[in-house]
């Protein structure tokens, strides 16, 4: 319990520092960059969405910073993020809303699937050491760590893509013909569409988890147990899956955690390539327009996003091991 | 994994009495590890083409020299780009770029990284606590959007603006490796030893802990240099970078706008891509061999077999 709530109580102070750091960041830099974008629509928008602006990006106001600091933190924790310049007159909760759902479909459903291949493959590569998939794995994980995402994604793009015509060379869907809803054609012509950014990712995040899952699972397998299981005689399988994977598995969650900032990046990355209209292209696009409310929002968003699954992790990790809840 | 360890004696063995320094077994690791070999070749011909590109790029990679967008022929290895300039000329003059800035970071974030960790191991108490929540905090900030706000506010990231950006939010990984190895470090007895021959605190630190910790140092460089590498790069490719810049994520940037992939000029977009790729392997290779140097767990192993042998 007490682990729980030093977890809780660290996922609290990264949030408070995200947001203050938000708060900052325009305030710091030479010559407030927000000043300018919002002068040029000053005569189009209307007053009370100014205020807001105002507000997140301390403009136009003779407050103290602290003041302001009070201001700002009140109106961002009630959910309010200013208007879209870009979008105009949208908000931004609004223009987010649409676009989450893509990215968090691609990168939700590439996640689990990374998860579960990856271990499975970590398992068997541990259990195997020093066979043919074993020796492969190493090489293999170096050259992937040091492989920028878009690369993978522009390779796969050119191949199946553009040369073999097998997917769809970009967007979510295809704008011109489908109609959005709940019909058949457009599910598939979604997942069609979704199939080589989904790859892209899988391919690019899939290496940290068979590898963390391989050293954790060699690390169990020397246990006293396992050896006690082999001793008794049970089958090679269940020692397998039900002696040291169960064991072993525990540090991929943590892993996991730690590496979300990374899934993140991939994703932006992976979007870009394929403009995919999912929250990671509309960020770049916000970035492109100056549009700064939105690319606050935005970025507040995928950073809360990240620590609310860190915490999940964490908490599922303490509820797991009981290691965890009595050494804390 | 294991093959420095087993290979670490055969080559001792050979030389007669080495210095048991931390440079030294270094230099030994490379000669005798496969992935220290391979990643010092790829580091020394980037190094080379970074500091002689005149000698295999013959054109400007600045001048608007030919005709747009021209095929691959003798002339122009990799065709020309929207503006007609050499894109081979590009790629070897872009090695620049990427070399200063994967240096320049590796050393900042690393001086960054061996200040606060071996601050936070060795001073303790409230020092370690409040240097820890900070590290921990940057860890967990999703870096990448962090970067791509960073540069939004300061209108564009140039060579220099990206220096600064990357290095002050990318030191905090290595910074807590090496403080949980300072923190091992603490209790040994030579520490001990110089505690009580009433040493200062700063003459400990500097000459006695971070000697010893010499090649997770060297780790942790190559680990941030290969950081500077992929987000210096995904940030020009994705448009924030300084157009105008000579560098393989900016040839990137230009050949995604002008569609190269769907026009049949997909080496525009793939050779600076695989560059990025190779150049980051080399630095992950070298890393991988320093980190069974460094790795504290190899070490128990190796330090009875010297013993033995020198008996």
């Amino acid at each position: 319990m007490r682990y729980a709530l030093r977890r809780t109580g660290f996922f609290l102070l990264t949030l408070w520092a995200a947001l203050t750091l938000n708060f900052l960041l325009p305030r710091l830099m030479p010559g407030n960059p927000a000043l300018a974008m919002l002068s040029k629509f000053h005569g189009e928008l209307s007053p009370k969405a100014i205020n807001a602006l105002d507000i997140l990006f301390g403009v136009n106001t003779r407050q103290s910073l602290l003041s302001q600091y009070g201001s700002y933190l009140h109106q961002v924790v009630t959910g309010n993020f200013g208007t879209s310049l870009a979008y105009y007159p949208a908000s931004v909760s609004s223009e987010i809303g649409g676009a989450i759902w893509w990215t968090l479909g691609l990168v939700g459903i590439t996640t689990i699937l990374a998860f579960i291949l990856g271990t499975g493959l970590g398992i068997v590569s541990a259990w195997r050491r020093g066979g043919r998939l074993d020796s492969l794995m190493p090489p293999v994980f170096v050259i992937a760590s040091a492989v920028p995402y878009f690369l993978v994604g522009m390779v796969l793009l050119l191949i199946f893509g553009i040369t073999l015509h097998w997917f769809p060379q970009g967007f979510g869907f295809y704008v011109s013909t489908d109609k959005p809803g709940l019909n058949l054609t457009f599910f598939q012509d979604v997942v069609n569409h979704a199939f080589l950014p989904g790859m892209s990712l899988l391919i690019t995040t899939i290496g940290t988890w068979i590898l963390t899952m391989r050293n954790t699972m060699i690390t169990t397998l020397a246990e006293d147990y396992v050896r006690m299981a082999r001793a008794k005689g049970l089958p090679g399988r269940r020692i397998m899956l039900d002696y040291a994977a169960r064991n072993a598995v525990l540090p991929n969650l943590t892993g996991f955690a730690m590496s979300l900032g990374f899934v993140v990046s991939g994703a932006i990355l992976i979007e870009d390539v394929f403009n995919y209209p999912g929250i990671g292209h509309m960020l770049l696009y916000a970035v492109q327009g100056e549009d700064y409310p939105l690319m606050q929002g935005l970025f507040l968003l995928i950073t809360v996003a990240v620590l609310v699954a860190i915490l999940i992790a964490d908490l599922l990790t303490a509820f797991l091991d009981p290691r965890t809840r009595a050494a804390r | 994994m294991g093959m420095p360890v087993t290979s670490v004696p055969a080559e001792a063995a050979a030389t007669p009495a080495p210095a048991d320094h931390a440079l030294a077994r270094i230099g030994r690791a490379v000669r005798s590890n496969r992935k220290a070999a391979i990643g010092t070749a790829i580091m020394a011909v980037f190094v080379l083409i970074s500091l002689f590109p005149g000698v295999i790029a013959h054109d400007d990679p600045e001048l608007d020299a030919y005709k747009p967008r021209l095929g691959l022929s003798a002339a122009h290895l990799l065709g020309t780009n929207q503006y007609g300039q050499d894109l081979f000329s590009q790629l070897v003059y872009g090695t620049r770029t990427v070399m200063l800035i994967a240096i320049v970071v590796g050393l900042a974030t690393t001086a960054i990284a061996v200040i606060v960790g071996v601050a936070a191991a060795y001073l303790g108490g409230l020092w370690d606590s409040s240097l820890g929540v900070i590290t921990d905090v940057l860890l967990v900030i999703p870096l990448f959007p962090l970067l791509i706000v960073i540069s939004a506010y300061a209108h564009g990231a140039t060579t220099v603006v990206m220096i600064i950006s990357i290095t002050a939010t990318s030191w905090s990984y290595t910074a807590r490796q090496l403080r949980s190895q300072a923190l091992t470090l603490r209790s040994r007895d030579f520490l001990e030893a110089a505690r009580v021959r009433g040493e200062r605190r700063l003459y400990i630190i500097v000459v006695e802990v971070i000697p010893t910790m010499t090649s997770l140092i060297v780790a942790s460089f190559l680990t941030n240099a290969l950081y500077a590498v992929l987000f210096s790069s995904s940030l020009q490719f994705i448009g924030i970078g300084d157009p105008n810049a000579v560098s393989w994520g900016t040839t990137l940037y230009w050949a995604q706008n002008n569609a190269a992939l769907e026009t049949g000029q997909a080496l525009w977009a793939i050779a600076p891509g695989v560059c990025i790729a190779l150049l980051g392997t080399g630095f992950a290779l070298l890393n991988y061999a320093f980190d069974e140097i460094g790795n504290p767990a190899l070490r128990p192993v190796r330090r009875p077999r010297r013993s033995a042998r020198r008996a």
